[in-house]
């Protein structure tokens, strides 16, 4: 299978994420240019992290706009895979393929560090290389990635199994303490109702080897790989 | 037929949403001493010149608001037209 990764000016994690699918992975992987309108026969989409714009006016408010995210929309629409991380789900909300947006983290500052993540769905095309339940670490980086939405929104999306990963303790727990941005219901991760659009704040790419601290981002990889793979998705839809 | 206008836009956050940045300068004016000041909300503003017909001018600064000066799902916005 093909991954795509889309490089916006600013993006800063798309050489980082290119590499965790070619070197880490195995799997073939082409960057796709923001000016492009090709997606250039990919089974699955990455929106890496960064500060596309220069997140000006809002994280995310100017990439939508651009040439490649009216195909990445078109993809989806037709059920192919994409996955947002960090500043590519702040793209994905503002885009409007997931629901609510990523507002300024509550304590005010940029954050950077280790967390621990709950995977509240195993049978996402996202996750089913995790168990219900299981505990990943994985890290964040960001100023904004603090998940809102009105409360009855939040209660839907529980109820839609729309929740993929929370923020917890690392006996998984979900906690204040753990919560490293103030996102309503320590939501970590979210999926539109389709299930095939996902969006996360903590950087899998950057937990792919041991000697990064953490193999457990691997395990979204594997999934993505493991969904393309099992069912016969359509090359250049 | 087309003239030149010139708007104010307002942007600000929708009532119950967080305000990290209101919320901290409220906090530093009470350290300051100022306790009178019971809440601060932030918001932004942009200053447009359109070159529109006058039928059109509101339709269209209207549009560029909810499309990408606003995000509809966490801010409001208040136009002003100036003369």
């Amino acid at each position: 299978m093909k991954f795509g990764v889309v490089t916006f000016p600013g993006s800063n994690c798309d050489y980082d994420t290119y590499a965790s699918v070619r070197h880490i992975l195995g799997e073939e992987v082409e960057f796709l240019w923001h000016k492009s309108s090709d997606l250039a026969g990919c089974d699955a989409v990455i929106l890496p992290g960064g500060f596309s714009y220069g997140d000006y006016l809002r994280a995310g408010a100017i990439a939508r706009f651009s040439p490649i995210m009216q195909e990445v929309v078109r993809f989806a629409r037709s059920g192919g895979l994409v996955i947002g991380i960090c500043n590519g789900f702040q793209v994905l909300t503002e885009v409007g393929l997931l629901p609510g947006a990523l507002i300024r983290n509550s304590h005010l500052r940029f954050s950077c560090k280790q967390v621990y993540l709950r995977v509240e769905d195993e049978k996402t095309p996202f996750t089913r290389s995790c168990k219900q339940g299981e505990v990943l670490q994985i890290p964040i980086a960001h100023g904004e990635g603090n998940y809102y939405s009105f409360d009855g929104d939040i209660r839907q999306l529980q109820d839609s199994g729309q929740i993929v990963f929370r923020y917890v303790s690392c006996d998984g727990e979900v906690t204040a303490e753990s919560n490293p941005n103030g996102s309503c219901d320590n939501i970590a991760g979210i999926m539109n109702v389709e299930g095939n659009v996902l969006g996360m704040m903590p950087h899998p790419e950057r937990a792919v080897e041991k000697i990064l601290g953490s193999t457990d981002g691997l395990k979204i990889l594997e999934s993505i790989r493991s969904a393309c793979n099992t069912t016969s998705m359509v090359r250049n839809r | 037929m087309a003239e030149n206008r010139k708007a104010t836009v307002y942007v600000r956050l929708k009532d119950g949403v967080l305000d990290p940045q209101g919320v901290t300068i409220q906090k530093a004016l009470g350290q300051m001493g100022y306790n009178d000041f019971l809440s601060v909300r932030s918001g932004r503003f942009f200053e447009l010149e359109v070159n529109a017909d006058a039928a059109d001018v509101e339709q269209r600064i209207d549009e560029v608001c909810s499309r990408l000066l606003a995000n509809p799902v966490i801010e409001s916005y208040k136009v002003e037209l100036n003369s």
